[in-house]
């Protein structure tokens, strides 16, 4: 047995490997790029034979850049925030109450969340110029809510079915006021459920391009999937590869460091939502 | 004999006390399910009035100016043209070139990713050794921008510059070596996605019976076909729906990848055009109506002809 055991080992660990270099490769070469010089840039290898941070400091000194990533950090933290105390409270109310219309409005989350959003390009670009939204934060963080609300319903109505509400009961009976009840028991139970799902949020705020793109002219509200595709380099036609590149590595890492921190979560969120409803 | 009455008096009194009592009880019994209603009525409003104010109201509109000339070059000339914009639209090659070139993604890519996704899956719920590890590396294209990672496969196959590349051709200024780019993207991307969803389902598989299969001397192969996937058939359904959905609406790959030249443009490409390239707001919102619709036409030939019951369909959502 002992040696089947560890032919068994070895064979997951090949298949491990697939795994990982399957996630890794489009990633790495992306971080490779950013750290090729100019002299090297055109090399076709996969690594940087001599890294440099000539990109980093490119960027980092490119006012455009800076203000995309100003306005994809606030743009998604605000349309993150809103989305989860307006999620919080519908999905409140799916687990727990019961109130007529509860159907439909399932229904109608699970249709946004279905909707092709190019549909609503054409009609939010006229209804946002004549509103004098268009370009603008709120602009963009108003259609982002909507488009989140779905996934945070979801999530958190999973995360809140989960909870023994009779604790609070309990705690009641000991003599708690519904506020310490609710303070002390349910909170601590309910947040972790409450931060995954801000964590899926924010990440589908961030990767948002369509919007982006559509519902911007210029770098007042343009985040930064949308204006990198806007950088311009030597000429017209030639995009300047190594900002492009360091401009992604910048937008990327925190994510995936933040998954990596959260994995576990990230996990039972993303099945909790969608297979358990 | 006297005991009687009186007694019947006071089982008719304690009658009418038991009434009230019910009566009262009922009362306070409704009157706390009308405050029950009332509360999560207003705890659900704000989120059902944004989702309303930006998906169905724009819907609307769109279907309203898809009717009209709209053009924005031409603001002046607007007049209700009812049809002329789908007919336009439909007797147009350029929207069935993009209609066929969504389709292939979508069947093709959905195709690759329940495959790989299922074997993912299987890896990450099977693996004897380093499961957090695979797991964890799984998440890393999910959590990556779209962008980000279109613009990695793009340099990647950019002659002259990217690892991929042929040292002869270049492959985005191709048509099929650019459908198959853009596949491989997408797919890449969503794997992880799909996986996740299959290995949800994966755990609900009961361990005694592929057991009990096994020893009834099932080889691997028969228990995964005969076992596993008619148990987990509803989570490969969600998943598929969700997938063939988002597939359908590709548009961030292509953009980065081809700008859609080559005719490499997807439906949600050609519609973009129309708007912001174009500023022809009738022709687009027509186009945009008939993404609309196909996607629905999915959704419902997927609930209704495999049955895939989409989360939260039941409302109790207590499987």
């Amino acid at each position: 047995m002992q040696p089947e055991t560890r032919n068994r080992k070895l064979m997951w660990w090949g298949v491990n490997t697939v795994v990982l270099l399957y996630a890794f490769v489009p990633v790495v070469w992306i971080v490779s790029l950013s750290l090729k010089d100019d002299a090297t840039l055109n090399d076709g290898n996969y690594l940087p034979t001599s890294p440099s941070t000539e990109s980093y400091s490119a960027i980092f000194s490119n006012s455009d850049f800076l203000r995309a990533l100003a306005n994809s950090i606030g743009i998604c933290i605000i349309a993150t925030l809103i989305a989860i105390v307006f999620g919080t409270m519908a999905a409140y109310a799916i687990a727990r109450l019961d109130f007529p219309g509860k159907k439909t409005i399932v229904a109608t989350a699970l249709l946004v969340s279905m909707f092709p959003q190019i549909a609503l390009v054409t009609p939010l670009f006229k209804i946002e110029t004549a509103l004098g939204l268009f370009d603008t934060w709120p602009g963009l963080i108003i259609p982002y809510i909507a488009f989140a609300l779905p996934l945070a319903i979801y999530t958190l109505s999973a995360f809140f079915r989960e909870i023994p509400w009779d604790l609070e009961k309990a705690a009641k009976m000991d003599g708690a006021t519904p506020y310490q009840a609710f303070r002390r028991v349910i909170t601590p139970l309910a947040m972790p459920g409450v931060f995954t799902t801000a964590i899926l949020v924010f990440i589908s705020c961030w990767n948002d391009f369509l919007f982006a793109l559509s519902l911007t002219s210029t770098s007042a509200a343009r985040t930064v999937p949308a204006a990198m595709s806007y950088f311009t380099g030597a000429t017209t036609f030639e995009k300047p590869t190594g900002p492009i590149a360091a401009a992604a590595v910048v937008i990327t890492i925190p994510i995936v460091i933040f998954v990596l921190v959260f994995q576990r979560r990230i996990v039972a969120g993303l099945t909790s939502g969608a297979v358990k409803g | 004999m006297t005991a009687t009455p009186t007694s019947a008096a006071a089982q008719a009194i304690e009658d009418v006390a038991d009434d009230g009592t019910v009566q009262i009880a009922q009362q306070r019994h409704s009157d706390a399910k009308k405050a029950e209603r009332k509360l999560g009525l207003m705890l659900v409003a704000p989120a059902v009035v944004i989702m309303l104010a930006v998906a169905a109201y724009p819907i609307l509109y769109a279907f309203w100016l898809s009717l009209n000339k709209a053009d924005l070059r031409r603001p002046d000339d607007n007049e209700f043209i009812f049809l002329d914009n789908y007919i336009t639209v439909l007797s147009s090659p350029i929207w069935w070139t993009a209609f066929g070139v969504t389709m292939l993604i979508t069947i093709v890519g959905a195709t690759f990713e329940l495959i790989l996704g299922m074997g993912l899956a299987i890896v990450m719920h099977r693996t004897l050794v380093g499961r957090g590890l695979v797991r964890t590396s799984a998440l890393v294209p999910y959590a990556i921008v779209t962008v980000v990672a279109a613009f990695s496969w793009r340099f990647a196959w950019t002659q002259g510059l990217g690892w991929l590349a042929p040292e002869t051709s270049a492959p985005l200024t191709e048509f099929w070596p650019s459908i198959w780019i853009i596949i491989l993207a997408e797919v890449w991307k969503t794997v992880p996605f799909m996986a996740l969803l299959l290995m949800a389902g994966l755990a609900l598989v009961p361990e005694d019976l592929l057991k009990a299969a096994s020893m009834d001397g099932a080889s691997a192969w028969k228990r995964f076909w005969l076992v596993t996937v008619p148990l987990i058939k509803p989570a490969i359904l969600v998943a598929l729906l969700f997938r063939t959905l988002d597939a359908f609406r590709v548009f961030d790959n292509i953009f980065i990848l081809t700008s859609g030249s080559n005719q490499t443009s997807s439906v949600s490409m050609v519609a973009y055009s129309n708007l912001i390239r174009g500023l022809n707001l009738g022709i687009g919102s027509a186009m945009s109506v008939l993404i609309f619709l196909t996607t629905g036409l999915i959704a419902f030939a997927f609930i209704k002809l495999f049955g895939a019951a989409a989360p939260g369909a039941d409302a109790g959502g207590k499987r």
